[in-house]
């Protein structure tokens, strides 16, 4: 790991070469091209892999184009997004699959209302769970919202449809989906790029019986969003949205996204009909298609939403019997399926080498504080409520410390309730980062006072969005684009919803760590602990005196072991059976916590007097 | 050991070159900048208006997870990422990273370019059991080549430390990957100037030339020094038994904050208890640092008994 983040930082840097025009571009940087030159005025997002970039790209192009900022939360980044379209002025909001959960309210009520400008939600799935906790699909929440959903395939669709993502917006006055999944909001390929349209704000259109959803409003919408699904379906059998490739009649495919280019590259011969929206279905040139073949085979990621669609027209469409409905499609996933369903004969010849691989899970990296905040979890036997972050690696081995982890900001709420459901043998502790406690995480601890809880919550302030790349938030007192701004005070936050307990740590020393968690869980109400280390990567990578070890002295105990810090690792060297360790001095960033565990003091500054 | 023949370009009937795709799979570890090196090759497909698609996956790769990029490049392509079997070229930036994508490669003529630097993750290290060995792989070059005819392995990492400048590994395998490729040298030359910090330019076309030269040169030496720890020999199986003399406990907890394996407990009469004993690695912490000498761990051979 010696060579680590240095080359990292440069990932983002080459210059560009004489082809201007033409750019390699990454699915997420070519949607937010797409938002520029479609004109649109704000964009707005919570950092979330595999969006996050989205709206990193869009903050590089000029402020005076586009306002460009990170907002607390999901439903906070579509609410700006409605705003900004009622304001009379393109808008976008980009969140992964589980942002849309919690951006959903709005969205359930806003496809009742339709747009003024145009107003894109981009949504980035991830089938396999690369980096999330469920792989649901956003075609159904398009459904459900009877809102389009386009499917890009690759970084030039990705930003094409995006761009007329604003104009069926716009057209059709309804909320526009624009889905990716990680292979394309991370692949590169290039994109031909084009200039910025200028749309200049249109007003905000005085009309309470759209804009205002009252129920008697509502009851005059809903009809109306009835009748947007039809004439969207209408104006897509003729779109060029949707592609019908020509092939042999034998065996029709129809696909979408990126499963479009396995498709492509498994079954060359086949006829393909390539949607370029799912939802809704383009039913006539569908059936069309369908009767031009002899067997109707449907290949998409996740959930049989448009097989099912099929049967319902009574089309004898096949499809998972043969894909998978978990997990993220490959050329190989599509090989093995077209095989079983006997249409491609054989089996590609691969290498028949059995290699055992070494697993390497991520993990915290050295110095990162949340490794104390853990081993004091461990040290005071809590019953830990986790969430989502870097943090929640402190549930695999030898941390091993986190009980339950279930959504952004759930583990407040969890905590009350695993206090008052009686799992009291154990303190009931949350643990909670910065920025997922300002997405979700206040109104569950203004819960837990009012509702008189006895618990502790560990903020753990790494002053950063650490687990997707170190964007700011709040707490950092930085936007997007790098401008200074208020600077949130936790403690005064905390204070202020009515905690009595709260006490900022160093989350390097772990006496007064294990101290303050202690005193803490002894606490009867509501305590609130704040770790105050910032994150070792990011927006610094922070490097001190590194650490080593005294080989002479070490008894090979792994109490060291413990903290799963990357810098430190065996030596072939034995004491009683037991490897003793060594610590990487390039990855050692010195932060002293296995030399405050080491029982030996075996454990000592680099260079220091022995 | 040949240097690989370069890609082949068939003529198309316009006189622009058809080029059929090229897969070239790029792996490591988080942090080791294998994004990068299928940048810089994606850039230079770009250059020569070849259609390029480059695949990966992040979130995970800070944090020292396992790394690949997918790079296809020709007049057409579709997947974004490789078929498994399929893969021409595999760039590997350690060594057991290699190992785990070689069924990529295509079995009848991949090439493997791997700097064979080990970075064991802690993760290898987890077994308290006496005697217990790394969990990393212990293949050698020469068990790889039986596999992989085409294999140039090279301690890229150690070579480019001799350079002066570690961080020169990627372009020691970069001049390697250029012999595979039919981009001149002094495009690849032009694209790292291009990347890299300026001060460092002269270092990396040294580790260029130094990557290349070693492929085309037919050396049969590796440069390989394999330094992942053996696996433990004959060490004997031994009982673990931890004795506590409760009258003598005075419930300090002294051992419970210590143990490594955090199977000490104090009972309800403030007494040290064991409660794993199976997970007692016989480290004797305990019996060491108790003021009151009321622990005795007693290691037996398990062949003594018999």
């Amino acid at each position: 790991m010696t060579k680590a983040t240095a080359a990292q930082h440069q990932d983002d840097s080459i210059a560009p070469t004489a082809n201007a025009k033409l750019r390699p571009l990454m699915g997420n940087e070519a949607i937010a091209r797409g938002v520029w030159e479609a004109g649109a005025k704000v964009g707005s997002a919570y950092p979330g892999t595999p969006s996050t970039e989205i709206l990193e790209s869009l903050g590089e192009f000029p402020a005076e184009d586009v306002d460009a900022q990170w907002a607390t939360n999901e439903k906070v980044s579509i609410d700006v997004a409605i705003g900004a379209s009622f304001a009379g002025v393109r808008a976008m909001c980009a969140m992964k699959h589980v942002g849309l959960n919690v951006a959903s309210d709005s969205l359930m009520s806003q496809t009742y209302i339709g747009v003024n400008a145009g107003l894109v939600l981009v949504v980035c799935d991830d089938p396999g769970m690369h980096s999330s906790q469920n792989e649901q699909d956003t075609r159904v929440f398009g459904q459900f919202a009877m809102v389009p959903v386009l499917e890009p395939s690759d970084a030039q669709e990705a930003k094409d449809f995006t761009k007329r993502a604003f104009e069926l917006s716009e057209q059709f006055d309804t909320p526009v989906i624009v889905r990716s999944t990680t292979r394309l909001s991370h692949c590169r390929s290039p994109v031909h790029l084009g200039e910025r349209e200028e749309h200049a704000s249109i007003g905000f259109k005085d009309i309470p019986s759209k804009n205002v959803t009252l129920p008697a409003h509502a009851r005059v919408r809903h009809p109306l969003v009835l009748e947007r699904e039809l004439k969207i379906q209408e104006y897509l059998n003729t779109s060029d949205l949707i592609r019908w490739e020509r092939g042999s009649t034998e065996v029709g495919v129809i696909t979408l996204s990126t499963c479009y280019t396995y498709v492509r590259e498994v079954v060359p011969g086949a006829s393909i009909l390539k949607l370029g929206v799912s939802y809704p279905l383009a039913q006539d040139v569908v059936r069309r298609f369908c009767d031009s073949v002899d067997r109707v085979v449907v290949v998409e990621e996740l959930e049989p939403v448009i097989e099912r669609e099929l049967r319902i027209m009574g089309i004898a469409a096949e499809g998972k019997a043969f894909f998978p409905r978990i997990g993220e499609f490959s050329p190989e996933v599509l090989r093995a399926g077209f095989h079983k369903a006997g249409i491609i004969k054989d089996l590609p010849k691969t290498h028949s080498i059995e290699i055992a691989g070494v697993a390497r899970p991520p993990v915290l990296c050295a110095g990162c504080s949340h490794i104390g905040t853990f081993m004091a979890m461990r040290a005071i036997n809590a019953r830990v409520m986790g969430d989502i972050g870097c943090y929640t690696l402190g549930a695999i081995e030898p941390l091993k410390a986190i009980d339950t982890c279930v959504a952004m900001g759930a583990s407040i709420g969890v905590a009350v309730g695993m206090a008052k459901g009686g799992a009291t043998d154990r303190p009931v502790v949350a643990t909670i980062g910065d920025s997922t406690f300002l997405h979700a995480g206040i109104p569950p601890l203004i819960d837990a006072v009012y509702n008189k809880a006895n618990i502790t919550v560990l903020l753990l302030d790494n002053q950063t969005v650490a687990m997707t790349g170190g964007q700011d938030n709040p707490g950092t007192g930085r936007t997007l684009r790098g401008e200074q701004t208020h600077r949130l005070d936790f403690e005064q936050l905390v204070r202020a919803v009515g905690v009595k307990w709260v006490k900022s740590v160093d989350s390097y020393n772990l006496a007064s760590l294990y101290q303050a968690c202690r005193e803490a869980a002894q606490y009867n109400g509501v305590a609130v602990v704040i770790s105050n280390r910032p994150c070792v990567l990011d927006p610094v990578k922070i490097k001190g005196t590194p650490f080593e070890v005294r080989a002479e002295s070490c008894t090979a105990c792994q109490a060291c072991m413990n903290l799963a810090c990357p810098a430190i690792s065996w030596i072939d060297e034995l004491f009683d059976g037991h490897h003793k360790v060594k610590i990487d001095q390039a990855t050692c960033m010195g932060c002293s916590m296995c030399a405050q565990v080491c029982p030996t003091d075996s454990i000592q500054l680099s260079g220091a007097a022995p | 050991m040949s240097a690989p023949a370069p890609m082949e370009r068939q003529s198309g009937t316009d006189g622009d070159p058809v080029l059929a795709p090229t897969n070239v799979l790029v792996v490591g570890v988080g942090g080791q900048g294998v994004i990068m090196v299928s940048k810089m090759l994606a850039e230079l497909c770009l250059q020569h208006d070849i259609q390029v698609k480059q695949s990966e996956v992040h979130g995970m790769a800070k944090r020292g997870g396992a790394v690949f990029s997918h790079v296809r490049f020709g007049s057409e392509i579709h997947s974004p990422t490789i078929p498994v079997g399929q893969a021409d070229i595999l760039l590997a930036l350690e060594w057991a990273e290699g190992l785990r994508w070689l069924h990529y490669l295509n079995p009848e003529s991949g090439t493997l370019f791997v700097d064979t630097q080990q970075i064991i993750p802690p993760f290898s290290c987890r077994n308290r059991k006496r005697g217990a060995s790394f969990d990393y792989v212990y293949k050698t070059v020469e068990q790889v080549k039986e596999h992989i005819p085409n294999a140039f392995a090279l301690d890229a990492t150690r070579l480019a430390t001799e350079l002066g400048n570690l961080r020169t590994a990627n372009t020691i395998l970069l001049g390697m990957l250029s012999t595979a490729l039919e981009f001149q040298p002094q495009e690849w030359q032009s694209i790292i100037a291009r990347t890299v910090p300026p001060k460092t330019v002269e270092v990396n076309r040294e580790a260029f030339e130094l990557g290349r030269n070693w492929v085309q040169s037919e050396s049969s030496e590796h440069h390989v020094q394999l330094l992942a720890p053996a696996p433990v020999q004959d060490h004997v199986e031994v009982k673990v038994e931890l004795e506590i003399t409760e009258d003598w406990c005075k419930g300090c907890d002294i051992c419970v904050k210590m143990c490594p394996e955090r199977i000490l407990v104090l009972n309800r009469n403030e007494i040290v208890e064991i409660t794993d004993p199976a997970a007692c690695t016989g480290c004797r912490l305990c019996e060491w640092l108790c003021p009151d000498m009321a622990i005795s761990v007693h290691v037996t051979p398990v062949e003594a008994e018999t």
